[in-house]
């Protein structure tokens, strides 16, 4: 613009060089706005609010030590899960309504046998769950009963089911929150614990 | 006499009903100190259920055990910090409702500023920008032939 005003004669209208750039603003500051609500827009409609990322991702399981529920022999410690090698962790409750639609693909990851599954019994009376494992049956390698569900908040745990992935090391890899699905197992979990395995 | 009485106990009852009196089913610490700051800090705290509310509000179930652990982190002399960090460690930045000023919040925190220092600045660039040359630069004084003109013009007014 400057150099446009040094060539104009003095008198010309200076509006006369500015006006394309102030035309410029008018086209860059509505399309500025236009991607800003573009964004905010995404961000709003889509993702589900309700799942909120694990703080605990790529840090070491909690400690923890928790006693069995009635009839079963064995509760289940921090250092069980440790020493399982690449495991999951799932949170269920027989209070849980959606624990009951993905325990039979508990039940079938169970059969497969290639590693173990924890239990956490959240905030469950432990005979309530006895009960719901012998109706549906148990697909789980030791289970701990959480009763107060202190060891669930430690876990960062806020809704059942949740199902988190252990690696070798105790850490906690990735965490799925809800139902889980044969479809989240085939496409999201087993691809990561085949990895996890390598 | 009676009547003021009975006025009186009303009023009181009232009072005691009220505000920071209110009998909730949790248990509260002993201590009025403890226990107002750990009031506080469940103001401050995101319910990770409803997710809208904050864990004073909430009747969720997971609100309430998170209030009890406030109350036992505030006890056990953890300072405001302390149990923020506590909770943060388990259920990420998300329960916090006022968010740390750290590098990951910064866009968050000063973000708004930039855009109205932003914004200031190229208003008082684009009015500077229109006023400017008008009123720098002085009329360009009348050529010779010019005010000729203008004085023939204004000499053969015919009035």
């Amino acid at each position: 613009m400057t150099q446009q005003n040094d060539e104009t004669p003095p008198g010309a209208a200076p509006g006369q060089s500015a006006a394309p750039r102030r035309r410029l603003i008018f086209i860059l500051a509505p399309a500025a706005f236009a991607v800003l609500a573009a964004v905010l827009a995404w961000q709003l409609l889509t993702g589900s609010p309700d799942k909120i990322p694990s703080a605990l991702i790529d840090k070491s399981i909690p400690e923890f030590d928790l006693p069995p529920i009635p009839g079963w022999d064995k509760g289940l410690s921090s250092a069980d899960i440790r020493e399982g090698g690449v495991s999951i962790v799932n949170v269920f409750a027989s209070w849980c309504g959606p624990c009951r639609i993905e325990h039979p693909l508990l039940m079938d990851i169970a059969a497969e046998d290639i590693l173990p599954v924890w239990g956490l019994n959240y905030k469950d009376q432990p005979a309530d769950a006895a009960r719901w494992l012998g109706e549906l049956g148990d697909p789980y390698t030791q289970i701990g009963s959480d009763l107060s569900g202190r060891v669930g908040i430690d876990w960062g745990v806020y809704g059942v089911p949740e199902t988190f992935v252990i690696d070798a090391g105790g850490r906690i890899v990735y965490k799925h929150i809800g139902v889980l699905t044969r479809i989240d197992w085939d496409e999201k979990i087993m691809p990561l614990i085949n990895d996890l395995k390598n | 006499m009676r009547a003021a009485l009975l006025v009186a106990t009303v009023l009181l009852l009232t009072l005691l009903g009220s505000g920071a009196w209110a009998f909730s089913a949790d248990d509260a610490l002993d201590d009025p100190v403890l226990e107002a700051r750990a009031l506080k800090l469940h103001d401050e705290l995101r319910c990770p259920v409803c997710q809208g509310q904050a864990i004073s509000d909430s009747n969720a179930e997971l609100a309430r055990d998170l209030r009890r652990i406030v109350r036992e982190r505030v006890a056990a002399g953890d300072s405001d910090d302390a149990v923020f960090d506590y909770l943060s460690d388990r259920y990420g930045d998300f329960i916090l409702l006022r968010p740390r000023v750290k590098p990951t919040n910064y866009v968050l925190w000063f973000g708004p500023a930039l855009v109205f220092i932003v914004g200031v600045g190229g208003l008082w660039m684009f009015v500077r920008r229109r006023r400017g040359p008008a009123a720098e630069s002085a009329p360009t004084p009348l050529s010779e032939a010019e005010r000729k003109e203008l004085e023939s013009l204004s000499r053969d007014d015919p009035q």
